[in-house]
């Protein structure tokens, strides 16, 4: 079967990537998107260690996690469709300042 | 090599290719589609490793609603491709080699835990449903509980944000 760490080292691996995109992307939607990408990667590693050791704690906290992130996502992007209307653009490094 | 170990290699190589066309396409709408791609093969491992509930819920509310809502935000908003600015290439700088050492601490630091980790093998035997509903239900009620209202005041102010300003 496969070895529990295949699934940890995949989990930081795909975490990383969300740090790269979070870091790179200039779109408001994109980094929100890399949040997401964070998130699973740690349900991941949440799912694999609960299958180790046949305790479904960590099942039960990643719904919580994709709850959060429900909630999350909701928020977010009314936020985000609120900065487009006073802004005029999706691009972080024009939104610059607290008040316009 | 037996066949849930290809299995898992095909479905990690589908989430790290996802993730890396996350990165690299212009365009939010292609990004987004790249995320759902990572969605759905995460779904797949879910259902390797046997935690079956975890995978139908990815799919539905990961896959389904929560890129749904992404993808209408940018259809909304009609995003366009993104455009390369000055600062940037900082990021590049000192950003990818932090972010790949970050990886690296993080992946060096699990194959280095032997006991915990390493001797405990995947065995695939499925979660029983049952006992999860019995724990989120029993043990975790109050927590599951606060979600809801935690759920309800997303709502709220979703609509608070979004909703278009009366003239007043």
């Amino acid at each position: 079967m496969v070895p529990t760490h295949y699934y940890v080292i995949l989990s930081a691996i795909l975490f990383g990537l969300g740090v790269i995109a979070f870091i790179f992307k200039r779109n408001i939607i994109t980094i929100f998107m890399s949040i997401e990408l964070m998130l699973n990667a740690v349900n991941l590693a949440f799912v694999a260690f609960s299958q180790v050791w046949h305790r479904l704690d960590g099942q039960v906290f990643v719904l919580f996690v994709i709850v959060v992130a429900a909630a999350e996502a909701a928020v977010g992007l009314g936020i985000i469709i609120m900065i487009t209307r006073n802004r005029k653009t999706l691009n972080v490094e024009d939104v610059n300042l607290l008040k316009l | 090599m037996n066949a849930p170990v290809i299995i898992f290699f095909v479905l990690a190589a589908m989430c790290v290719i996802g993730a890396i066309s996350l990165i690299l396409q212009r365009h939010p709408i292609h990004s987004a589609l790249s995320l759902i791609v990572v969605m759905v093969a995460l779904a797949g491992l879910y259902l390797l490793m046997g935690a079956e509930f975890v995978a139908a819920v990815q799919i539905i509310v990961y896959g389904g609603a929560i890129m749904v809502l992404f993808v209408f935000v940018i259809m909304l908003l009609n995003a366009g491709a993104e455009e390369r600015t000055n600062v940037s290439k900082l990021a590049g700088f000192a950003g990818i080699p932090l972010a790949v050492a970050l990886t690296g601490l993080l992946a060096a630091a699990v194959a280095r835990s032997e006991d915990a980790v390493q001797a405990a093998t995947q065995t695939g035997l499925p979660a029983p449903t049952k006992a999860l509903a019995n724990l989120l239900f029993q043990d975790f009620v109050y927590p599951f509980e606060l979600t809801s209202f935690l759920i309800l005041v997303a709502i709220l102010g979703a609509i608070v944000l979004a909703a278009p300003r009366s003239e007043s």
